[in-house]
């Protein structure tokens, strides 16, 4: 091996990242979140990162409704349920802990909300999720939103780019039982079942 | 990584004999990706253009003795293979319209320096440590030479030397040479490691994988302009001349630290085969190559060097638990198999070997740089290398495990933990020391060769 001459490097230096403190999991936790939905700038793959918070890693993307669109958006519920019923694991990839979807109008128009709370960095796995959600159907209910790329069958990036956009970070998130995954949940719950049956076992 | 003394298996199949290799252009794609000769010295040459018509020279002098996949999958016998790349500031010098240098995936454009953050390349790793002037903006251009021999690869080396002293302009900012570390019968890396037990084979080779390396992977994972497992192909740079045929490859230089390495073995195993086994635990296979999912107590060198069986297990169902192969290991990391979605976007093509000397048996660190220089080849930067930089190897909550990296290619600061699954009770070390630091690194672009005679040809009315 033999390495030659090292010039002066113009190289970036990123900036220096933030986590917030992990509250112990017996304690309750809010955490206020400056405007921009992160502390300090953390640069992921396809933007900046939102921090883990209290409450987990989550999205709330909203998007106003295509005129007339309204009930082609409630019926993707619909779809949506059949669509774990028939696959109870269909959504695991993403990892949630709860879905919400919700119609809303304050006056300019039905508007459409898609909340996910759940355990993994969404920038992390963006093209599973997106991958999933065309799977699923539920990248189909996007169609019936203002601003969806039209060409969203083929270009996922720009599919990536209408969620960072519609993205409205919480400047305000509260964990009962703060930072805890579903995984550990799940695992707690099965811990106890197994204990019950044990107790059952010895009478 | 020893450089390799693979057979021509490949090369036999990219002849068409197969009848199924229509599909890829084999007189146009770099054989880079396609074919791994039997080459046992190499040379990395990154360099710069001081000004466009030397750049085009430098090009235009280099086409023919590039190998196709065509020309080297041929069997015909030959002692040295040439591939070269460019940076997206290298496609700049040489002249690209800013309408195409605009139409290039936004982490090309930015190269890996700017993207240490995102990737996880941040302490001692970080660019500001790099060696050879890689982080610059001023690095344009890499030679790839993959030689038979150290011989060889000196005439090469002298020829190239004269080819860039005659285009105006043209430096050589750094090198690296490489050679194969014995013994020779097998691939392996400094630390001991078999390598190359897991590689992804491209649909149209004519090439079958080996049991329990998944299916045939679509040609437009790895070359621009044909058909992915989403599809046909979208969103490619402009013009077409230029990005169809073409690959990204991620280049890094690891330093491996054996060393530190042998130390902690000793550290956390009283017997040499408790020290055999903790080597097993960070990478997943015991060094012979045998995976501990199928061999999860005591080596078995015949399976670690059965291709036909070394790579025929999955995590789901055979080791759900990590109990043979801890979730945290780097095999299980950097191919998480079938506990991960959508692991067909996710594969890269592996080229590369080692540099610097190997360190004697019993001989502790003696200060010297030694490693691999590796290349990651795919179609999308952002989508599969950077991916498994930023989640397989870095991303402390891999697996929900909480506070871990890759222990031999992750981000190491003596902060981090290994956890290895074991009945009753799982065994955690605490502050794993770095074995390996990231000492170079860079995003090329791999154009077809009417590619580059485009680029030789940029502004003469091609």
């Amino acid at each position: 091996m033999a390495t030659s001459v090292m010039p002066k490097g113009d190289s970036l230096k990123p900036q220096a990242v933030e986590t917030p403190s992990k509250a112990d999991w017996t304690k309750p936790y809010a955490m206020a979140i400056p405007k921009e939905g992160y502390f300090k700038l953390e640069q992921g793959r396809y933007g900046p990162i939102f921090p883990r918070t209290p409450a987990c890693h989550g999205f709330s993307v909203v998007a106003k409704v295509k005129s007339g669109r309204e009930q082609a958006i409630r019926d993707y519920g619909n779809r949506i349920e059949e669509a774990v019923k028939a696959d109870p694991y269909v959504l695991a990839p993403l990892k949630l802990h709860y879905l919400r979807w919700i119609l809303f109008d304050v006056g300019s128009g039905p508007h459409f909300m898609y909340q996910g709370i759940f355990d993994t960095d969404f920038d992390k796995y963006l093209e599973d999720a997106v991958a999933l959600f065309v799977k699923t159907g539920i990248t189909t209910v996007f169609v019936n939103l203002e601003g969806w790329p039209e060409d969203w069958k083929t270009n996922a990036s720009a599919v990536i780019k209408f969620f960072r956009e519609h993205q409205c970070p919480s400047f305000l998130e509260y964990g009962e039982y703060p930072y805890v995954t579903a995984e550990e949940i799940r695992k707690s719950l099965k811990l106890k079942a197994a204990f019950s049956d044990m107790l059952d076992l010895m009478q | 990584m020893g450089i390799l003394q693979q057979s021509r298996r490949i090369s036999s199949d990219l002849t068409g004999r197969s009848g199924k290799s229509d599909s890829l252009d084999l007189e146009d794609i770099q054989h880079f990706l396609m074919s791994r000769p039997p080459a046992r010295a190499a040379r990395y040459e990154f360099l710069t253009f001081g000004c466009t018509t030397g750049g085009h020279a430098w090009v235009a002098g280099l086409i023919e003795k590039v190998g196709t996949a065509r020309a080297v999958g041929s069997g015909i016998v030959d002692s040295r293979w040439v591939t070269i790349g460019f940076t997206w500031s290298g496609l700049r010098a040489l002249g690209v319209p800013e309408t195409s240098l605009a139409s290039f995936p936004e982490e090309f454009r930015q190269g890996m320096a700017a993207r240490a953050d995102v990737l996880g390349i941040t302490g001692t790793n970080h660019p500001d440590h790099w060696l050879g002037g890689l982080a610059s903006p001023n690095l344009h251009a890499i030679a790839i030479l993959f030689a038979r021999d150290v011989t060889e690869r000196e005439r090469c080396r002298q020829e190239h030397e004269r080819h860039v002293k005659e285009c105006d302009g043209v430096e050589l900012l750094s090198f690296l040479d490489l050679e194969a570390i014995p013994p020779f019968d097998y691939a392996h890396e400094h630390f001991g490691y078999r390598d190359r037990l897991s590689q992804p084979v491209i649909e149209g080779t004519g090439m079958e994988p080996t049991p329990g390396s998944g299916p045939l992977i679509k040609p437009g994972e790895f070359f621009l302009g044909y058909p992915d497992e989403e599809g046909p192909p979208t969103g490619l740079p402009q013009p077409e001349i230029l990005s169809h045929n073409g690959s990204y490859v991620a280049y890094l230089r690891m330093e491996e630290h054996v060393g530190a390495f042998r130390d902690f073995l000793l550290e956390h195993g009283e017997t040499a085969e408790q020290q055999e086994l903790i080597a097993a635990k960070l990478m997943g296979r015991w060094r012979s190559g045998a995976p501990l999912v199928l061999a999860p107590d005591r080596d078995d060198p015949n399976l670690g060097a059965n291709s036909q069986r070394n790579n025929d297990f999955s995590y789901v169902n055979m080791d759900p638990h990590g109990y043979g192969c801890p979730l945290g290991a780097h095999i299980r990391r950097m191919n998480p198999r079938d506990t991960a979605v959508n692991i067909n976007r996710r594969k890269m093509i592996r080229r590369g070997g080692t540099y610097g000397p190997p360190l004697p048996e019993g001989v502790r660190e003696d200060g010297k740089e030694r490693g691999i220089a590796a290349f990651v080849g795919c179609a999308s930067l952002v989508r599969q290398f950077e991916f498994a930089m930023n989640v397989w190897a870095n991303d402390p909550n891999f697996h929900e495990l909480g506070n871990e990296r890759d222990p031999i290619f992750g981000t190491q600061d003596g902060t981090f933990d290994m956890t290895i699954p074991k009945r009753p009770i799982r065994k955690k070390i605490k502050g794993l020391p770095a074995f390996t630091t990231i000492r170079g690194g860079a995003y090329f672009f791999l154009p077809g060769i009417n590619a580059l005679r485009y680029l030789a040809s940029l502004g003469s009315g091609f």
